[in-house]
């Protein structure tokens, strides 16, 4: 197990490698740079500017320079927030980002498995094909309607919670219940097929005659063997939801780090663009290896360690 | 079954117990200013954006700018009147040729109780020059005396023009007599900063906190990046009895219509310009539902012509393609806030007389002749002969409406073919600065009220903002000597002709002048809003 991590590590260091690569070569083909603006700069402010943050060297030297810091994670400054290094950036929005995506991944991964596991157990009745028809919906459904739909009904008519912003645990509830939605969609469909081919297996037969209650086959039995699948999901979902939603956090004026990830471009804020895509590739890449270690425990038919990764 | 189902039963109302407990049902906690006793004076606003930075000079963008206006206090500030009036300045005297201005300053505190020098104004105009410093602002010192020449490392920091006398007097030198030198002491640039406080520690302005002192009518007691910004009232404010608001509340919400939202429910006291914006399509209901305000500032629309591409090389066809488009018919349908038909290109607010401007809106039958005349002087036959002109905008809803109908103007009264094409706004403005376009579409708001600020972009063939490549001798020379006519109404004349000249080539066609649109609580009172369309709260209160 331990040189199977080992060399997932490893792996995980040269996939870095190429997306950090890649990452520095598309910033620069993007026409503009992090000084374009209405009015031109003169241009020896513009010099000073651009040798200040060394976007007057030679490309080959930039990119040595930019791999070092990634190394040391040291970004530097941001040029679109001034005063504030990437760093920063990071630190005041991750948390807020995390602390919303974990919200929403309980919410999603608690009520979709209920769901799931019901519709199955009760297949072709009225529960399965009305949840799984709000499946369908959930699925369907752009989660910046969603977030205006949960706003309009129960921030503005009904008036439980906070339109926007970021303050209580008031507020993160129409987030967390807007970013949900989707992953709590699919999960409970995914939840649902898995059961249901489990549920056709001769042990759960046996099982059965032996006279088990269903309760008992259901989550002692069934459960544990119907969420491979789902755990296969969770690992980039985690990655995806507690990096924040550029849409629900813009919508709900979170100051997460969502809005980081597309804004950067926009600004052609190098350093940040840098500093974002490079975190989120760590996490992203640590929760498929997180998400492959824990199928090896889940089922003990999988032997992880024994061959090339799974 | 039964007990599953009594689980997930047990789950939901722990579920509702546990959203009931924390939501508490009601949000109106006593926040809303209903005037049975005084109302709460505290203004909730949302600022749209994190500011760029609250260092007055690294500023460079509206929300730092409305932030530091209401924080921070110049030499002068520009009156409900919208005219300057003396601030941190006591008193002035100007020599007999202009140039050199003597401040004196009042007895004035900043917000920690430290007195405010003449030093702290020489200490932050230099600072701001500093090249170092990589003020991207700083152009607005030019007009000091080796302004430009120690920002671009000509020349010594000390020999800029600003010098603190002794403690209550500022001593300030210019290249050239100023006339509307009392407006730009008014601008954020030219705000001081605490200079004891900014020598020990130079990350002062990063951050709230006992370093980020300031000497204006409010002082930032919070800042928490990309979510809000809260500011009291000052009580070390030498006018601290005139103001009358004690909290102001500034989020920093990217969605507008979430913010008409907000306001609408009453969690916030005022949506749209200046401070952020209305969305564009709830500006008609807003309007019947009687509640929407409308105020032109000085600031213009309009299509620049790349004069170096043919045709638009061309004055009579420039000018056909600019009398050819119906403004009334584009503020009408499609931008619907109020905004003024532009055929000049200085705002009425500076030239009252531009509300009618040199040409009649709509003239399609000099456009007619105008584009005939053009074509023979270019050596076409007949229309169809015309190279397909290209308009560009940056990708935004409104501009592509207002190219798609100016397109159709062109092809339906002039037979002009056109391409639209659009791209994201640094690209694009990166495209117009190389010269890589035909027709480009641009907006310039003024950064203070004189009409040079909006001729002075064309001055120069290679200057910052022209892009036109247009350039003539005498609109040059007029300009120049604009700033040196010490008449005010003579000075006025001056610009007046340069602007006749700029009309008759036609660089660029005009389109509308901007308009702030916004919606407020009713009992919000004097909220000071400048023709330039920044605002202060120093005078606004609840009634």
């Amino acid at each position: 197990m331990l040189k199977y991590i080992l060399r997932r590590l490893a792996s995980i260091l040269l996939t870095l490698f190429v997306i950090v690569t890649i990452t520095f070569f598309l910033m620069r083909i993007a026409p503009g740079n992090p000084f374009t603006s209405e009015k031109r700069l003169p241009p020896e402010i513009e010099a000073n500017l651009n040798a200040h943050y060394g976007l007057d060297q030679p490309w080959y030297k930039q990119y040595a320079q930019y791999l070092v810091k990634v190394a040391t994670w040291d970004f530097g400054p941001s040029f679109k927030y001034k005063g504030q290094t990437v760093n920063d950036l990071i630190a005041d929005g991750f948390p807020v980002s995390l602390y919303l995506g974990l919200e929403a991944l309980f919410i999603a991964v608690f009520f979709g498995i209920l769901l799931g596991v019901f519709a199955a157990v009760r297949q072709n009745s009225w529960i399965d094909y009305s949840s799984m028809s709000l499946a369908v919906i959930g699925i369907s459904v752009p989660s910046f309607i969603m977030a205006a739909v949960l706003q309009y009904i129960f921030a503005i008519k009904l008036q439980w919670f906070p339109i926007a912003t970021w303050g209580s645990f008031k507020h993160t509830i129409l987030p967390a219940l807007a970013l949900a939605m989707m992953p709590l969609a699919y999960i409970a469909r995914l939840t649902r097929s898995t059961m249901l081919e489990v549920l056709n297996n001769d042990y759960i037969k046996t099982a059965k005659s032996k006279g088990f209650s269903e309760r008992v086959i259901v989550y002692r039995h069934a459960l544990r063997n119907s969420l491979l699948p789902v755990i296969s999901y969770l690992g980039p979902l985690t990655a995806n939801i507690i990096t924040g939603s550029f849409v629900i956090e813009k919508i709900f004026g979170i100051p997460g780090l969502g809005a980081h990830f597309v804004q950067s471009i926009t600004n052609r804020d190098y350093t940040v663009i840098m500093g974002v895509t490079t975190f989120y590739s760590i996490i992203l890449l640590l929760a498929v290896l997180l998400v492959d270690i824990v199928y090896g425990l889940i089922d003990p038919r999988i032997k992880v360690s024994a061959k090339e990764g799974v | 079954m039964k007990k599953r189902f009594a689980l997930l039963l047990t789950l939901l109302l722990a579920l509702g117990m546990v959203l009931s407990a924390c939501g508490g049902g009601k949000n109106s906690a006593g926040d809303k200013g209903s005037g049975k006793e005084k109302p709460k004076q505290e203004f909730r606003v949302n600022i749209k954006t994190e500011p760029f930075s609250l260092h007055p000079g690294l500023a460079n963008d509206t929300t730092s700018g409305t932030v530091l206006r209401n924080t921070f206090e110049g030499l002068t500030r520009i009156g409900m009147d919208g005219k300057p009036e003396l601030a941190m300045a006591e008193d002035y005297e100007v020599s007999e040729d202009g140039t050199v201005y003597t401040f004196k300053l009042r007895d004035a505190k900043w917000s920690n109780g430290d007195p405010v020098t003449a030093h702290d104004f020489e200490y932050a105009w230099k600072w701001a020059l500093d090249p170092k410093n990589e003020s991207q602002y700083a152009y607005q010192l030019y007009y000091l005396k080796n302004g430009e020449a120690a920002n671009t490392g000509k020349a010594s920091l000390d020999s800029v023009g600003v010098k603190a006398q002794d403690d209550k007097t500022l001593v300030v030198t210019l290249e050239q007599p100023t006339p509307y030198f009392l407006e730009l002491t008014a601008f954020y640039t030219y705000l001081p900063i605490n200079s004891k406080i900014a020598q020990k520690n130079p990350d002062w302005y990063k951050n709230a906190g006992e370093d980020y002192v300031s000497n204006g009518p409010f002082k930032m007691v919070t800042w928490e990046h990309r979510n809000k910004i809260e500011l009291v009232k000052n009580d070390q404010y030498w006018d601290k009895d005139n103001v009358k608001l004690e909290k102001i509340t500034m989020h920093m919400i990217e969605d507008v219509n979430t913010e008409l939202s907000m306001f609408k429910k009453g969690e916030l006291d005022w949506a749209g310009a200046p401070f952020s914006a209305l969305p564009t399509d709830s500006i008609e209901q807003l309007e019947k539902e009687g509640i929407l305000n409308i105020k032109p500032i000085a600031g213009v629309y309009w299509y620049k012509f790349n004069t170096e591409v043919k045709p638009l090389n061309n004055v009579k066809i420039r000018k056909a393609l600019a009398y050819a488009i119906d403004r009334e018919a584009i503020v009408k349908n499609i931008t619907k806030a109020g905004q003024i038909p532009a055929m000049a290109a200085v705002p009425p607010s500076m030239f009252p007389e531009n509300e009618k401007g040199y040409f009649k809106d709509n003239d399609v039958e000099t456009a007619k002749k105008l584009l005939e005349e053009g074509l023979k002087e270019l050596g076409y036959k007949d229309v169809s002969e015309l190279p397909v002109i290209k308009i560009a905008y940056n990708t935004d809803e409104a501009h592509q409406k207002i190219a798609q109908a100016i397109q159709d103007m062109w092809k339906k009264n002039l037979g002009i073919k056109t391409e639209l094409e659009n791209e994201e706004w640094a690209v694009y403005i990166e495209k117009l600065h190389r010269g890589d376009y035909m027709v480009g579409r641009m907006g310039w708001l003024g950064d203070f009220n004189d009409p040079i600020n909006f001729l002075e972009l064309f001055r120069d063939k290679n200057g910052g903002n022209n892009d036109t490549r247009w350039e003539n001798p005498q609109f040059k020379q007029l300009l120049i000597q604009s700033q040196k006519e010490r008449d005010p109404e003579k000075r006025l004349e001056l610009l007046k002709q340069a602007e006749k000249i700029f009309m008759d080539e036609m660089p660029v066609a005009p389109i509308y002048f901007y308009t702030n649109a916004w919606v407020q609580k009713d009992n919000l009172k004097d909220v000071a809003i400048s023709g330039l369309g920044d605002v202060q709260l120093k005078w606004a209160y609840f009634e």
